[in-house]
């Protein structure tokens, strides 16, 4: 419950610092913190605009692609505070579910019949489907270090002791943050601020939603970055007690805003055909950490 | 006894009538056989479940000794797959096949056909020794290759039946050798012979027979790198037969390794690790293929191979468990492997289904020509759209609870091993959700150019949703979908006689799923009810937000183009174009290519076509030079009279003289001896 609040209050600046960052980097003054949220609330009270050519799958695909974003909210949980699901294994859902709504973001692109948006469509699948293992290889290490397969145990009972730990813990952020620019389709990966519908990702699979479906596309987003710097939060906060864990909270999203803020500023994005080998990286560096897990528990003969 | 009789006279009645009737009346005939069968087999079936083994012994006859018929919990599970998928199939088949109507003499032969799969299929689930077994599965091996080969005018077709024939006898020829083994050890056709044979011959021998029966079983299943008939075989049958050959025929090759899991005592660690690499191998080469197809079935053939990985993978796991002592892992993992042999049965039958609709409107399989379906076929979309969502694995679907019982399984494993097997678990996750992440993109790709977007062909027909009774029985397979993703620990009940079979092989504590790491599954579904809830309540804001407000319907933002075309859509090549580049390596893609050329260009054309790397180095390379070496002695027949009446005489003379020259040749060395 606590998690739930607490992502949701993130959210709402999380998008903004970005912004403000990466104007003050780039020597202007930027909007204040909160224009995101001011630009939702604006399309929600817009009305739509629909392609001829779409059908329902347009309509309700925004919906569920949101939905989607918010089940997988209420998983991640708050230091000891239980997520509102949580259970076992409940990493797997949470995957799973996100993945469901990317299904729904694509086939809603490839429903316009626009080129540009079966072309967005196209990288989105694959760059999300080559994502996924390392996910899966990290929350598979963290298990393996501590002994549970859901969340909140995982991340309670998440001791960082020795430098080795530490090094691990580092090294895990920095794959929750990279996965994080992937799912949200930043650099290097995609570039939000691109001019060029050929080189966008994400917004090139967006461009004929309006109003209300593009405010709650917009919002998925900003949960998504919340919701990734709340499990990155996890990772440190181990038992720390709720009075400490709350601003920490804060200040780590925020902190989290300002590093994704300067990469975007002083990193330029990639080739398109090199994003693979990146997101391929990013899964080593996965087994890098498994392999630490090994070393830590003592498993590595 | 009177049970056999009626299960044996029915199918036999109703084959003798069936060439008399009407159309009409053929269609309510097959029916009415299919559905006893399934109703006489179903109640056994239920039985075994609930723990209440069906046994008879029939007398049999002088060679194959006495015959013996036995329900237990693992038949049971498959006969309920089998005749359900037979349910639904048929009575779609009832109107798919009603476009075949001037083919009344090939249409009886069909439905016989039909009849005869089903009992064949439902009777090897049963079939305790191994005689009869041939003859049921030579049966059944008949009855779908002529089944395949419905619209045999189309060469085509031919092909593709002649390729499954060929390969169903190899599969036969390796269960043959397997029971001849052990016939000629013990001396007893009965499947209780195999298990004696192995509990006295432990080790190297054991495994090899069942290396036999694997192989066998493995050809039906379409594990890689013995998948090369099904790719064929499904585009070829129409659309019943693809998804009940899908459904439940390769099934039984599935059910075949854990029968043979059950009769041989062995390694199972061994075993289980074999089994375990094929599958992850399978699972993902079927699915990096099937994204590369342009026919939709044949996409649709390849998953299949994908999700017999999956299935692979579970059973993998099973045996592990099974040989590490290791409760859990083997339960959740055979509860895996059962659980996807349902679920895969029935959203590959839903998307054949489909598939058949989507062929009967528009004569065609191509889905480069397909497009903007979902306007015209509303009802076929959506019923595609679920069983793609169910097939990806996605909660709140059927798909997801089979693929988190076996993440839970590996999960499990995951605290108490050493090094080795934990690389081991590192793979098959990996496995798992490449295979998940390929198979997103497959279906994005299937439903969204199929069905989405724009037409990009000019259909001279009228193209429209099939008639509601073709479709009901598809809302019942998608019925069953949703109701297993809802409610999966109804289902996992059913799966704990089973179950309990494989564990009690080494006496592993299992009596319920409770305890077990799977009383999560309530909140897996619980989850997955939110998630709707959230959705439909979503739904309904927006659906209030809008009505007050203006929404206009516009051409789609084409940067400013004005004049576009459903040409410059993206097509299905194009939206896995970066996908096959990056992979090229591991495929065959033949190219045609003509370019611009010239200041004044004229026609350009690309052409591709994507084939097994595996089938060219197993099937063509060797066929090929085993041509070429047959042809050396083409010389032989030359055509000339003169020629065939020397070989007759040859033949004869060498008849007459081999004995004779062996005897003296025998004489001889005797007096040698005695010298």
């Amino acid at each position: 419950m606590l998690s739930l609040l607490f992502i949701l209050l993130a959210a709402s600046f999380f998008t903004g610092i970005v912004v403000r960052t990466k104007s003050i980097a780039s020597g202007r003054k930027g909007p204040g913190i909160f224009q995101p949220v001011k630009d939702v609330v604006r399309l929600f009270k817009k009305g739509a605009v629909y392609s001829e050519t779409s059908s329902f799958v347009f309509r309700i695909a925004p919906t569920i692609y949101f939905s989607s974003v918010f089940v997988a909210m209420l998983i991640v949980p708050f230091g000891s505070s239980k997520g509102l699901i949580s259970f076992n294994g409940d990493f797997i859902f949470f995957a799973y579910v996100l993945a469901l709504g990317k299904f729904f973001s694509i086939i809603g692109a490839l429903d316009t019949g626009s080129s540009f948006e079966g072309m967005g469509a196209s990288r989105e699948a694959l760059f999300s489907m080559f994502a996924e293992p390392a996910f899966f290889i990290l929350m598979g290490s963290l298990a393996l270090m501590t002994g549970h397969t859901s969340f909140q145990e995982i991340f309670t009972t998440l001791h960082l002791g020795s430098s080795i730990t530490y090094a691990l813990g580092v090294l895990a952020a920095s794959v929750f943050l990279m996965i994080a620019m992937i799912e949200n389709s930043r650099m290097p990966i995609d570039d939000p601020k691109t001019h060029l519908e050929l080189t966008m990702i994400h917004e090139v699979m967006i461009l004929d939603n309006s109003g209300f479906d593009l405010g709650l596309i917009l919002t998925a987003g900003y949960l998504k970055f919340a919701l990734y710097g709340a499990i990155i939060f996890n990772l440190f906060s181990g038992s720390i007690a709720v009075g400490y864990a709350i601003p920490l909270f804060f200040a780590m999203q925020a902190f989290l805003a300002v590093v994704v803020g300067i990469i975007e500023s002083f990193m330029a994005r990639s080739r398109m055909n090199h994003n693979a080998q990146f997101i391929v990286v990013l899964s080593s560096v996965a087994l890098l950490i498994f392999f630490g897990a090994l070393m830590v528990s003592g498993k590595f003969i | 006894m009177n049970f056999v009789w009626g299960f044996l006279l029915i199918p036999l009645l109703a084959i003798c009538v069936l060439p008399f009737l009407s159309m009409k009346g053929k269609a309510i005939a097959v029916y009415a056989v299919i559905s006893s069968i399934a109703i006489l087999t179903g109640t056994l079936a239920f039985q075994g479940l609930a723990g209440q083994n069906f046994a008879l012994e029939l007398p049999g006859s002088l060679i194959s000794g006495s015959i013996e018929l036995r329900v237990d919990a693992l038949s049971a599970w498959f006969i309920l797959i089998i005749d359900f998928t037979f349910l639904t199939g048929g009575f779609y088949g009832l109107f798919y096949m009603k476009a075949y109507a001037d083919q009344p003499t090939n249409l009886t032969l069909h439905s016989i056909l039909f009849i005869l799969l089903h009992a064949s299929l439902v009777s090897l689930c049963a079939i305790q020794n191994s005689i009869a077994f041939l003859v049921a599965w030579e049966i059944m091996a008949l009855s779908a290759f002529l089944c395949v080969i419905f619209e045999h005018e189309k060469v085509a077709t031919i092909r593709a039946g002649i390729n499954f024939l060929i390969q169903s006898h190899i599969s036969i020829l390796f269960l043959m050798l397997g029971f001849i083994w052990v016939a000629s050890q013990t001396g007893s056709y009965d499947f209780s012979a195999i298990h004696s044979y192995s509990m006295t011959h432990p080790g190297a021998l054991s495994l090899m027979l069942f290396l036999f029966f694997f192989i066998g079983f493995a050809i039906k299943a379409g594990f890689v790198p013995f998948h090369t008939w099904l790719p064929y075989a499904h585009p070829a049958a129409p659309a019943p037969i693809s998804g009940i050959m899908s459904g439940v025929l390769i099934k039984i090759g599935i059910f075949g390794i854990l029968r043979m899991l059950l009769l041989i005592d062995l390694d199972y660690t061994v075993v289980g690790i074999v089994i375990l690499i094929l599958s992850i191998i399978s699972g993902v080469y079927g699915v990096m293929l099937a994204i590369l197809q342009h026919n939709l079935k044949r996409l649709l053939a390849y998953h299949s191979i994908e999700n017999i990985g999956i299935i692979g993978i579970g059973i993998g796991l099973g045996c592990i468990g099974l040989g590490t002592n290791h409760p859990v892992l083997c339960s959740l993992g055979f509860a895996g492997a059962l659980l996807h042999t349902l679920n895969h049965s029935l959203f590959k039958s839903l998307l054949f289904f489909t598939a058949g609709n989507v062929y009967q409107a528009t004569h065609t399989l191509d889905i480069e020509k397909l497009g903007g379906l979902v306007k015209k076929m509303p009802q076929t979309a959506i019923l595609f759209l679920l069983a793609s969502l169910a097939i990806c694995g996605l909660p709140p679907f059927n798909g997801f609870i089979s693929e988190f019982i076996l993440y839970t399984g590996l999960f499990s494993w995951l605290q108490q091993t050493q090094i080795t097997s934990l690389i081991g678990i590192i793979v098959t996750v990996s496995g798992l959700v490449l295979i998940g992440g390929l198979a997103l993109i497959c279906f994005t790709k299937a439903f969204g150019v199929v069905f989405l977007g724009n037409p990009r062909h000019v259909f001279h027909q009228e193209i429209k949703e099939v008639p509601f009774f073709q479709l009901l029985p598809l809302y019942f397979i998608a019925a069953f979908i949703v109701l297993i993703g809802m409610f999966p620990t109804v289902f996992l009940e059913m799966l704990i006689m089973p179950v309990q079979l494989f564990t009690g092989l080494h006496q592993l504590p299992f009596t319920s799923f409770r305890g077990n790491g799977l009383e999560v599954l309530a909140s897996v579904s619980q989850a997955g009810w939110c998630l709707v809830a959230l959705v439909l309540l979503l739904l309904g804001i927006r659906k209030l937000v809008l009505r007050k407000r203006n929404v206009t319907v516009l051409p789609t933002w084409n940067c400013g183009y004005t004049a576009p075309t459903a040409k410059i859509q993206y097509t299905a090549s194009s939206f896995v174009k970066s996908y096959s580049k990056l992979f090229g390596m591991l495929f065959l893609i033949f190219k045609k290519e003509k370019e611009v050329e010239g200041i004044f260009p004229t026609v350009a054309h690309l052409e591709t076509r994507p084939y097994d790397k595996i089938e060219k180095w197993l099937i063509d390379t060797p066929t090929t030079n085993l041509r070429v070496f047959l042809g050396r002695f083409r010389f032989v027949q030359n055509g000339r009279l003169q020629f065939y009446i020397l070989y007759g005489i040859l033949f004869i003379v060498s008849v007459i003289s081999i004995p004779i020259l062996y005897d003296t040749v025998k004489q001889f060395v005797e007096f040698l001896k005695e010298l």
